[in-house]
């Protein structure tokens, strides 16, 4: 900074426990020395050139980073004359942003000394990206994944089992992604003394908010020179889908101080947030406290989490980062939902004028980037964080869309009862 | 017995006294509405010689609870149970033993502290053990808690270092809840020597009764844990007996048990 602006005031620089009155470190007694731990080696690390250096490595030799900025005339074509800018995490290792925060912290598990990695896991994304990591740097690694979500996703199951990591079905409360997450808890709180939990997202208790967004921040950092080099300018807008928050705040981060630049949030609003179907935290959800931190969640008159729902099961999730919690009530971003009528419609859009397949998760920050371009008109810039890609989704979309005949979507229900029931044999 | 609504004992002076007389304190600890008679247990529970009793109020996401309590939740949320019904319930309840109610941030935080802590004040709740809430986040619990009337039970951790230990022994009150170890809540076979290594320190760091929990599965779990502690809490035991559909008397006589248990232990009075 060269101008006389106090530091302080940069959006940029806010840093937990808590932003705004959101975030916070609700856990038990027993993990605050382990939190406290982790926030030391985390602030070491993030000064300490060797770690940096290391990092910026895996970043370029094993995830494939810088990623690139694709432009999408065709699609763009749909959205009203707009220029459409996609950051293509799609294109990382393992398929996703996820690969950006998991290498960082498994660094960090190493450096603190722990030999075993335990995570969460939704879609499956996260931990794949995990397990990759663990087997990487040859780490123990156990995955929760709600037995829902392990029959959902079972393809993903078997990825990770690939790569050496141990999932377990939790079978728990709504058998879920929170379900996993208090499954993960449970296990840190046994075993601190040699594992790491290694949250995927910007929410649970303080570091992990601003840990998880430092090891993401790197995405808008390249989109916004990527984007100047290519435009010679600003964009407008940027998009990001919503769940826990991870990619947005990722790509949001390096514009948070450019007041020109407006930042957008698309949750998933499943059948609609009028439904109750859905899982647009900021958008229906009221401030409470869950798994660790304070933030917008969905829940009942009694205060009890009410599950969510998308056909994003990377979205599906009733909370979100207290960092966006904060962004929202102060007015520097805007967060909106995208039905999954809308989601898979951008979805099929993309893959149809541009030859790219996106998650599902990205499909909702694509159906947002087409609102905003039709708003804009010509001359509009909108940058889309396409944070992942589709290719775990081909089964879903073929449903979606009606495109495998009846017997194909018989016979491959069945492949999918007996590969949960052999997966739950083996346990 | 004496019936007392409002202005059950205070639950610190309460452990004192108890402690003062060489009685070690057992607190069991009830889901409310995991069963559709759960008062009837507390009950029972106080008459079996419980010094006072844990009511936890269910919630959705208990991160701390190991799969008994975690299904007893489950099966009250399941029942209709809320806050708001449990709360109406203890306060027609009739004993002569305090209670202290066990529960996770949102369901005090969706209410607000005060409101929170003034319903259970109304209820004749003596104290509040707030799991997820360290003492890092308490500060604006403790005061409302306070100016409520409502003795904040604050928790330690074989892993909370010493002067951490001091501040969360001064600042909470009613008891000092010493966790056993590190984990979840529910039955051990035994006890590990962190536990008698925390109590020992937790003593050695404050006058407050320091009662110790997790892990506490009958006379002979409670007994070990006793003799470095002033009493014990005793959770999942309970809770696996009311599940598998044990009468509120058969439940009753493990209080029993674990009653005689405690008071076989000789004090020892000087080093």
């Amino acid at each position: 900074m060269t101008d006389s602006q106090p530091t302080s005031a940069r959006l940029r620089d806010a840093v937990g426990p808590y932003f705004g009155r959101f975030g916070g470190r609700f856990v038990p007694e027993a993990l605050v020395a382990a939190l406290d731990e982790l926030d030391a080696a985390f602030g070491a690390a993030v000064v300490d050139p060797a770690f940096i250096a290391e990092l910026d490595h895996l970043h370029r030799t094993y995830s494939g980073r810088p990623s690139i900025l694709t432009e999408a005339p065709r699609f763009a074509k749909h959205a009203g004359g707009a220029r459409i800018l996609l950051k293509r995490e799609d294109l990382n290792h393992t398929g996703s942003h996820k690969i950006n925060n998991v290498l960082g912290q498994a660094l960090l598990t190493r450096r603190m000394g722990k030999t075993r990695v335990i995570a969460e896991t939704g879609a499956g994304q996260h931990g794949v990206a995990t397990a990759t990591a663990a087997a990487l740097m040859d780490l123990e690694c156990v995955i929760y994944m709600g037995e829902e979500d392990t029959r959902r996703q079972a393809l993903n199951v078997a990825r990770m089992r690939l790569l050496g990591a141990e999932v377990v079905p939790v079978t728990a409360g709504s058998r879920t992604l929170k379900d996993a997450i208090n499954e993960a808890m449970r296990d840190w709180v046994t075993n601190v003394d040699t594992t790491h939990y290694l949250l995927g997202t910007v929410a649970g208790p303080h570091p992990f908010p601003t840990m998880v967004r430092e090891f993401h921040r790197i995405i808008g950092e390249e989109a916004r020179e990527q984007v100047l080099e290519l435009t010679g300018r600003l964009p407008d807008v940027v998009t990001a889908c919503v769940g826990g928050g991870s990619n947005a705040i990722g790509i949001f981060h390096a514009f948070l101080d450019d007041p020109e630049v407006e930042l957008l949030g698309l949750e998933a609003g499943g059948d609609g947030v009028e439904t109750g179907r859905h899982a647009s935290s900021i958008t229906g959800g009221v401030a409470g406290v869950l798994h660790g931190n304070r933030t917008f969640i969905l829940q009942n008159e009694d205060g009890q989490t009410i599950e969510s729902h998308s056909i994003s099961a990377g979205l599906d999730y009733p909370g979100v980062g207290p960092e966006h919690a904060w962004l929202a009530e102060s007015g520097r971003a805007r967060y909106e939902p995208v039905t999954d009528t809308q989601a898979m419609e951008a979805f099929q859009l993309l893959c149809r004028t541009e030859g790219i397949i996106p998650a599902i998760e990205s499909s909702h920050a694509l159906a947002g980037a087409l609102r905003e371009g039709k708003r804009l008109g010509e001359g509009g810039i909108v940058l889309v964080n396409l944070s992942g890609r589709g290719d775990k989704d081909v089964d879903t979309a073929a449903r979606w869309f009606g495109l495998v005949s009846a017997p194909d979507l018989v016979a491959s229900e069945a492949e999918r009862v007996v590969a949960t029931d052999e997966l739950k044999e083996e346990l | 017995m004496t019936t007392v609504t409002l202005g059950r004992p205070p639950l610190e002076r309460h452990l004192r006294d108890h402690r003062d007389q060489g009685r070690k304190a057992l607190v069991p600890y009830v889901t409310a509405g995991v069963t559709p008679g759960w008062t009837g247990l507390v009950e029972a529970l106080a008459d079996a010689g419980a010094d006072a009793i844990e009511i936890g109020l269910p919630y959705s996401d208990p991160m701390l609870e190991g799969t008994t309590i975690q299904e007893a939740s489950q099966r009250a949320l399941d029942q209709g149970m809320t806050t708001d019904r449990a709360l109406a319930a203890v306060a027609e309840l009739d004993l002569n033993v305090p209670l202290v109610v066990m529960t996770y941030s949102n369901l005090i935080r969706h209410r607000g502290a005060g409101v929170f802590c003034e319903r259970l004040a109304s209820a004749g709740v003596s104290g509040l053990i707030p799991v997820d809430t360290p003492l890092d986040e308490a500060t604006p619990l403790l005061a409302a808690a306070r100016s409520h009337g409502i003795e904040t039970v604050l928790i330690v951790a074989p892993s909370t270092p010493p002067d951490r230990i001091e501040a969360i022994a001064d600042q909470g009150s009613g008891f000092v809840y010493a966790s056993t170890v590190m984990g979840t809540t529910g039955e051990r076979t035994t006890l590990g020597d962190q536990a008698a290594d925390l109590a020992t320190r937790v003593r050695a760091a404050t006058d407050r009764p320091v009662l110790m929990g997790f892990g506490i599965s009958g006379p002979q779990t409670a007994a070990q844990a006793a003799r470095h502690a002033d009493g014990v809490i005793m959770g999942a035991a309970v809770m696996r007996r009311v599940l598998a559909g044990e009468s509120a008397n058969e439940v009753a006589g493990l209080v029993r048990e674990v009653r005689t248990a405690l008071d076989a232990i000789i004090e020892p009075r000087w080093p």
